[in-house]
C-alpha cells in the first residue's frame, strides 16, 4: 500500500516598508528611478559612512507585531550577516538575529477546512538589497542600489501550514493586516511582498520532522501553490527512491516550473552574526508601544461587525468591500460624504469589480477618490443623468479619476429636461415608425423597447428614460 | 600549540573571508592563526560566568532618524569610484548562467 | 625664526597679528616637507597646490574678520584613513590606492570650519593594522628621531609629521593605542578621546566599537583646542554621544592639588624597558611634587586585554574590510572572469599580509562553532577590563603609566612577530575596550636620546582632568 505523506510548510515573508525614505540613509524609496539615482555613500557602502535608524521603520515593524499578537521586545538591537554578494554593498546586511523586535505570535487563517492558527515565530527588520541586471550583450551583471536600504520586515513563521491553501490564505491575512496598517502596500508581483517557502515531507502519524529545503523566487500565489507542489513532489519521490531530502536552498523558475538548488561551494551557508557596532540599541518604552497600539485601525473583522450593525448591504457585499483596505476606505469616505450606502455598494460591487477584472488591477490600485465616486452618485440621484451615461462616466473617473462633475458638464451629458422638446422628438419617431405603432397597438407591448431606444438615440442618450416611456404611452393613447 | 589549524579550516576561512592564499601564505597562515588561538585561549582561564557580553561600551540607545528624504541624485559621484561601469550601474561578472 | 618650530596656537595667533600670512606658513611647511620627505616619508598624498589656493581664501577670511578661530590659518596633515572629499584616500592599502571620496569626514569637515589649511595625507599602517607603519603598501615612515627606527603606529606618518615640523599638528585613529604609541616613540603629544567623542563618520572603519579619532600637535594646549575643534556630536554616527560640555580647554589649568594618581603595578611590571620605567616614574613623582596624590594599586586583567581586544578588533575588523571587493571603488583584478574569482584575486592582491591575517582571525573567530567560545568571550572580558576601571576611577583621578613598553624599535623588530608586535600595545589597549580619554604626552628621553611618553588615562567624559593633569606636568619641563 502506498505511503501517505503530509506536507509540512514554514513561511519566511518578507515585506518592503511603506517609509518614504530607507532604513539607514536619507535617500527616497520611491519606485523606478533610473539605476542607482537614489543611493549615497550609506547605501553604497562606501568606507567611512554609517547608518542612522529611521524611526518609522521601528514603528511599523511594531504596529505589524501587535497586529499578529506578538509581543513586542522592548529592548532590542541589530546584527550584522555577512556574506559576500554584489547586490550586497557591504557584503553585510544589517538585520537582527539575536534581538528581533517581535517574537511569539500568531494569525487565524480560515480555509475549506475551518479555522486555524500559524504561529509567527519572530519578526525582524533588515534592509534590502540592491538589485541585479544581467546583460545579454556584454556577459555581465549591472548593479542597481536604488533597493539598496529599502526597509524590510521579514516574518517568519512556525511550520505550521500543511497545503498551499493554507499557505495562500496565511499570505491574505498577513496581506490584509499590513494593508489595513499602512505598513506596506503588500504587492507580490512588484516584490513588495516576498515569500520564501520552507518545506518539509513526513509520513502521516509520524512526530518528527523531515529534512527542509527552502524554496525562493516566488513572485505570485500562482507561483507559490505550483512550487509547493513541486517540491512536495520532488521530496517523495526522493524518499521513495531512498534517496536523503539535501536541506539546500532552491530558487523557483516560474517560466519553466522548476526549482534547482543554488549550491556552490563558493557560498558556505555561515554568516558570522555578530552584534552591529554602528548602531545602538533599540528602547522601545511602555509609552512609545501605547502610541502605537493607540494608532492601530478597525481591522477586517472589527469593519465586518460594524459594517453589519450600521449598514443595510449584504453580507456578502460587506466581506468584498472590506477584503481591501482601499475599498473599505472608499466606501466609508463616500458614505461620510453622503452617498446613500447601498448605492455606493453597487458602484463597488458591480461597476468596479467589472472594471478590475477588465483592466486586471487590484484593489488597492484604484485610483478614483472617494469625492468623485459621492459626486457620480449625487449625478445620478438628481437624475442629471441617466444611469447609462452615469455608467460611461464612470468608466473613464475609474481610468483617470476625473471630476464628474465638470466632465458631465464639458461633455454635455445632463439629461434633457426640456419636457417640449423631448415631446417633439417622441413625435417625430412615432411618425417616422408607423409599423411599431400599430404593434403596440396591436398588443404587442414589447414595440415600446423599440420606440425608447428610437428616442434615446435621437437624443444622444441624454434622456430621462422614465420621462420617455410617460410621454409615449400619453401619446399612444 | 594547542590549535592546530588544517588545511580544510584554512580553505574554509577563505571561502568566507573571500580570500585566495598561496600554498606559502597557507602555510604562514595556519602557523599565524594557530599561535593567536593559543593566545586568545588565555581568555579561558577567566571566569566570566553571568557577565553580560558588552558590544557598546555606553548605555546609549534609541539614536533614530525622521523619516524625510534628504538625499537628492548623486549618481555620479557614487559611480566615480566604480572600477567599472555601465549605463549608471556598476557593472560584475555576470551572476547567473 | 623657522616658522615651522612654532605650535599651532603660535602659528594661528601671529597670523592672527598679522606677522605671518598664511601663504608664508604654507610654504614654510611645505619647504619642510621637500627637505625631509625623501627620507622621512611621513606623507602618502601631497596636497600642495590646492593647499597654497585655499592658503588665500583662508586669508582674505581672516583679514575680514570672518574667520577668528585659533586655528585658522594653521596647516595641518590628516591620516589617509580619514576621508577627504576630492582628495586620494588610501588607508596605505593597495586595494583604496585610486579612492577618491565624495564626501568629507565630519571630523574634518569641523577642522576646514575652523580655517584649518590641508597639507596632505599622511602615511599609516595599513588599514591602521600595526603598530610600526611598516605594514603600508607605500613604503615605511621613519622616526625623525633616529631613521633607522620606526615611528610607532599606526598613525605613524602623523605623530612623524609633527615631530618633524612637517606639519603644525595633525589628526590621527586610536583603536589600540594608535594616537598615543607613536606619539611616546616620536616625542609629540596625542590624545585618544573618550569614545563617541569625535565623530566617526568618514573614519575607515577598523573596529567600529574601538575607533576614535583625535588630535596630535607639539604641546597639551594645542591638543585641548584641536580637541575642542573636531569633537561635536554628529547625527550621522548613532555612536556618537551628546556630551555635557565640549570645552576641553577649560582643562588648561596649571594645578594638580590634591589630584589622585593611580599607578597600576601591572603596568610596571616584566617587559616594561627599566629606562622607560625610570622616566614615568620620575614623571609621577614631579606631579607629586605639585600636590598631586600618588598612589600604586593593582589594575588587573591587564594579560586578557590583548587577547579580547584582538578577538574583537579582528571580528569587526573581517566584517568592515569586507565591502572592499571590487566592485563599488578601489582595486579590482584585471583577470578573472567569474564573480567569486573576482572577489578573490582582489582582495587578495589588494590587502597587505597583516590585514589578511587579521581578517582571517576575524571571519574564524565569528564563524559558527566558535562565536560563543572566542567572540562573545572576549565581550565578557570587556565587560569586565571596564569594570576593573570603573572601579579604579572610583578612587583615582588620573591612571599614570607608560605608553609603550620601550622606546621606538629598529625596523623589522615588531613586525616581523605578530604576538610581539600585538605586546607592544600592551597598556593602551584596554583604554579602548573601556572607552576611556588617553594621552600621551613626551617626560625623557632613554640614553639613545629617544623620546619616551608618560600615559595618563581618565575616566569617560573627563578629559578635562585629563588635560588639567597633562598641562600642569607639561609646565614643569622646559620647552624644547
Ligand atoms: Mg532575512
Ligand atoms: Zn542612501
Amino acid at each position: 500500500m502506498a505511503k501517505q505523506y503530509e506536507t509540512v510548510i514554514g513561511l519566511e515573508v518578507h515585506v518592503e516598508l511603506a517609509t518614504k525614505t530607507k532604513i539607514f540613509c536619507g535617500c527616497s524609496t520611491a519606485f523606478g528611478g533610473a539605476p542607482n539615482t537614489h543611493t549615497c555613500p550609506v547605501c553604497t557602502g562606501m568606507p567611512g559612512s554609517l547608518p542612522v535608524l529611521n524611526k518609522q521603520v521601528v514603528e511599523y515593524a511594531a504596529a505589524v507585531g501587535l497586529a499578529t499578537n506578538c509581543s513586542i521586545t522592548q529592548y532590542c538591537k541589530f546584527d550584522r550577516k555577512n556574506y559576500f554578494y554584489p547586490d550586497n554593498p557591504q557584503n553585510y546586511q544589517i538585520s537582527q538575529l539575536y534581538l528581533p523586535i517581535c517574537r511569539n505570535g500568531h494569525v487565524e487563517i480560515e480555509t475549506e477546512n475551518g479555522k486555524k492558527q500559524v504561529r509567527i515565530h519572530e519578526i525582524h527588520m533588515e534592509e534590502d538589497a540592491g538589485k541585479l541586471i544581467h546583460d545579454e550583450w556584454d556577459d555581465c551583471s549591472l548593479v542597481d542600489f536604488n533597493r539598496s536600504g529599502v526597509p524590510l520586515i521579514e516574518i517568519v513563521s512556525e511550520p505550521d501550514m500543511r497545503s498551499a491553501e493554507e499557505v495562500i490564505a496565511y499570505l491574505e491575512k498577513l496581506r490584509l493586516i499590513i494593508q489595513y496598517l499602512g505598513a506596506s502596500d503588500c504587492k507580490l508581483q512588484e516584490g513588495s511582498m516576498r515569500a520564501d517557502v520552507n518545506l518539509s515531507v513526513r509520513e502521516v502519524g509520524s512526530e518528527t520532522f523531515g529534512t527542509r529545503t527552502e524554496t525562493k523566487n516566488l513572485n505570485s500565489f500562482k507561483a507559490i501553490a505550483r512550487a509547493i507542489e513541486n517540491e512536495r513532489e520532488r521530496q517523495i519521490d526522493l524518499i521513495e527512491d531512498g534517496k536523503a531530502v539535501i536541506q539546500e536552498t532552491r530558487r523557483w523558475d516560474d517560466a519553466k516550473e522548476y526549482s534547482y538548488a543554488m549550491r556552490s561551494k563558493e557560498d558556505a551557508q555561515d554568516y558570522r552574526y555578530f552584534p552591529e557596532p554602528d548602531l545602538v540599541p533599540i528602547v522601545i518604552s511602555d509609552e512609545w508601544l501605547d502610541t502605537i497600539r493607540n494608532q492601530q485601525p478597525e481591522f477586517r473583522d472589527e469593519k465586518m461587525k460594524r459594517y453589519k450593525e450600521e449598514f443595510d448591504i449584504p453580507e456578502y457585499d460587506i466581506s468584498i468591500i472590506t477584503a481591501s483596505k482601499h475599498m473599505a476606505d472608499l466606501f466609508e469616505e463616500a458614505v461620510a460624504l453622503g452617498s446613500n450606502p447601498k448605492k455606493v455598494s453597487n458602484w463597488l460591487m458591480v461597476e468596479t469589480l467589472r472594471l478590475m477584472k477588465d483592466r486586471s488591477i487590484e484593489a488597492e490600485d484604484l485610483k478614483f477618490s472617494a469625492a468623485n465616486l459621492a459626486k457620480l452618485i449625487a449625478l445620478t440621484e438628481s437624475k442629471t443623468i441617466n444611469s447609462s451615461v452615469a455608467k460611461e462616466v464612470f468608466e473613464v473617473m475609474f481610468d483617470e479619476n476625473i471630476d464628474p462633475d465638470q466632465y458631465v458638464e464639458a461633455k454635455g451629458l445632463k439629461t434633457v429636461n426640456d419636457e417640449g422638446a423631448l415631446r417633439s422628438v417622441i413625435e417625430t419617431i412615432l411618425t417616422e415608425n408607423p409599423q411599431s405603432v400599430a404593434d403596440y397597438k396591436a398588443g404587442k407591448v414589447k414595440a415600446i423597447g423599440f420606440l425608447t431606444g428610437q428616442t434615446m438615440k435621437a437624443m444622444k442618450g441624454k434622456a430621462d428614460p422614465s420621462e420617455i416611456n410617460r410621454i409615449l404611452m400619453e401619446l399612444l393613447q | 600549540m594547542a590549535n592546530i589549524i588544517s588545511d580544510e579550516t584554512i580553505d574554509y576561512v577563505g571561502i568566507l573571508a573571500k580570500l585566495e592564499l598561496s600554498d606559502e601564505e597557507k602555510e604562514r597562515a595556519k602557523k599565524d592563526m594557530g599561535n593567536m588561538l593559543d593566545y586568545i585561549d588565555k581568555l579561558n582561564e577567566l571566569n566570566t560566568e553571568g557577565v553580560e557580553p558588552m558590544s557598546h561600551v555606553f548605555p546609549v540607545t534609541n539614536c533614530f532618524r525622521e523619516d524625510i528624504v534628504t538625499n537628492g541624485d548623486d549618481r555620479e559621484a557614487m559611480l566615480q569610484n566604480a572600477p567599472d561601469h555601465k549605463q549608471g550601474s556598476y557593472k560584475v561578472p555576470r551572476t547567473v548562467n | 625664526m623657522d616658522i615651522t618650530q612654532l605650535t599651532a596656537l603660535e602659528l594661528g595667533k601671529k597670523i592672527r597679528q598679522r606677522e605671518i600670512s598664511v601663504r608664508e606658513a604654507v610654504l614654510a611647511s611645505q619647504k619642510k616637507i621637500s627637505e625631509q620627505e625623501d627620507s622621512l616619508h611621513c606623507y602618502i598624498t601631497l596636497n600642495t597646490e590646492a593647499a597654497l589656493m585655499q592658503a588665500d581664501q583662508i586669508q582674505k577670511k581672516i583679514d575680514d574678520k570672518t574667520l577668528t578661530s585659533p586655528l585658522a590659518g594653521v596647516p595641518v596633515a590628516i591620516k589617509d584613513n580619514i576621508c577627504t572629499k576630492d582628495i586620494l584616500t588610501t588607508c596605505a592599502s593597495k586595494i583604496l590606492s585610486n579612492f577618491i571620496p565624495p564626501y568629507s569626514a565630519e571630523a574634518y569637515q569641523n577642522l576646514e570650519k575652523q580655517g584649518a589649511i590641508l597639507l596632505g595625507k599622511t602615511n599609516m599602517d595599513e588599514f591602521a593594522m600595526g603598530s610600526t607603519t611598516e605594514t603600508s603598501a607605500f613604503g615605511v615612515t621613519k622616526n625623525p628621531r633616529d631613521p633607522n627606527r620606526v615611528p610607532g603606529g599606526s598613525s605613524g606618518g602623523s605623530c612623524a609629521a609633527v615631530a618633524a615640523d612637517e606639519c603644525f599638528y595633525a589628526l590621527g585613529s586610536d583603536t589600540g593605542g594608535s594616537i598615543r604609541q607613536p606619539s611616546s616613540f616620536c616625542g609629540v603629544t596625542g590624545i585618544k578621546p573618550t569614545y563617541g567623542t569625535v565623530s566617526r563618520y568618514g573614519l575607515v572603519a577598523y573596529g567600529s566599537s574601538l575607533d576614535q579619532i583625535g588630535p596630535i600637535a607639539k604641546d597639551v594646549t594645542d591638543c585641548a583646542v584641536i580637541l575642542e575643534a573636531i569633537a561635536s556630536y554628529d547625527p550621522k554616527d548613532s555612536t556618537s554621544v551628546k556630551r555635557d560640555s565640549y570645552d576641553f580647554t577649560a582643562g588648561l589649568v596649571n594645578d594638580v592639588k590634591g589630584l589622585k594618581i593611580g599607578l597600576p603595578n601591572d603596568y610596571f611590571g616584566d617587559g616594561l624597558d627599566s629606562e622607560v620605567k625610570a622616566s614615568i616614574l620620575a614623571a609621577a613623582k614631579t606631579l607629586e611634587a605639585q600636590g598631586a596624590i600618588l598612589e600604586e594599586f593593582d589594575l588587573g586583567l591587564v594579560d586578557y586585554a590583548i587577547p579580547a581586544y584582538y578577538t574583537i578588533a579582528s571580528a569587526e575588523a573581517s566584517s568592515n574590510l569586507a565591502r572592499f571587493d571590487g566592485v563599488k571603488y578601489g582595486y579590482r583584478t584585471d583577470d578573472a572572469e567569474e564573480l567569486h574569482h573576482m572577489y578573490k584575486k582582489s582582495r587578495s592582491e589588494g590587502f597587505g599580509p597583516e590585514v589578511k591575517r587579521r581578517i582571517m582571525l576575524g571571519s574564524f573567530v565569528l564563524s559558527s562553532g566558535y562565536y560563543d567560545a572566542y567572540y562573545l568571550k572576549a565581550l565578557r572580558t570587556k565587560a569586565l577590563i571596564k569594570q576593573a576601571f570603573d572601579n579604579a576611577f572610583d578612587k583615582y583621578d588620573i591612571i599614570l603609566g607608560p605608553a609603550a613598553p620601550t622606546t621606538a624599535p629598529k625596523f623589522g623588530e615588531l613586525v616581523s612577530d605578530p604576538i610581539k608586535m600585538y605586546l607592544s600595545d600592551i597598556y593602551t589597549i584596554s583604554t579602548n575596550l573601556a572607552g576611556l580619554p588617553g594621552i600621551s604626552i613626551p617626560c625623557g628621553n632613554d640614553h639613545a636620546g629617544l623620546p619616551i611618553g608618560v600615559q595618563m588615562l581618565a575616566k569617560c567624559f573627563d578629559e578635562k582632568t585629563l588635560i588639567r593633569a597633562a598641562y600642569s606636568f607639561e609646565q614643569t619641563k622646559e620647552r624644547r
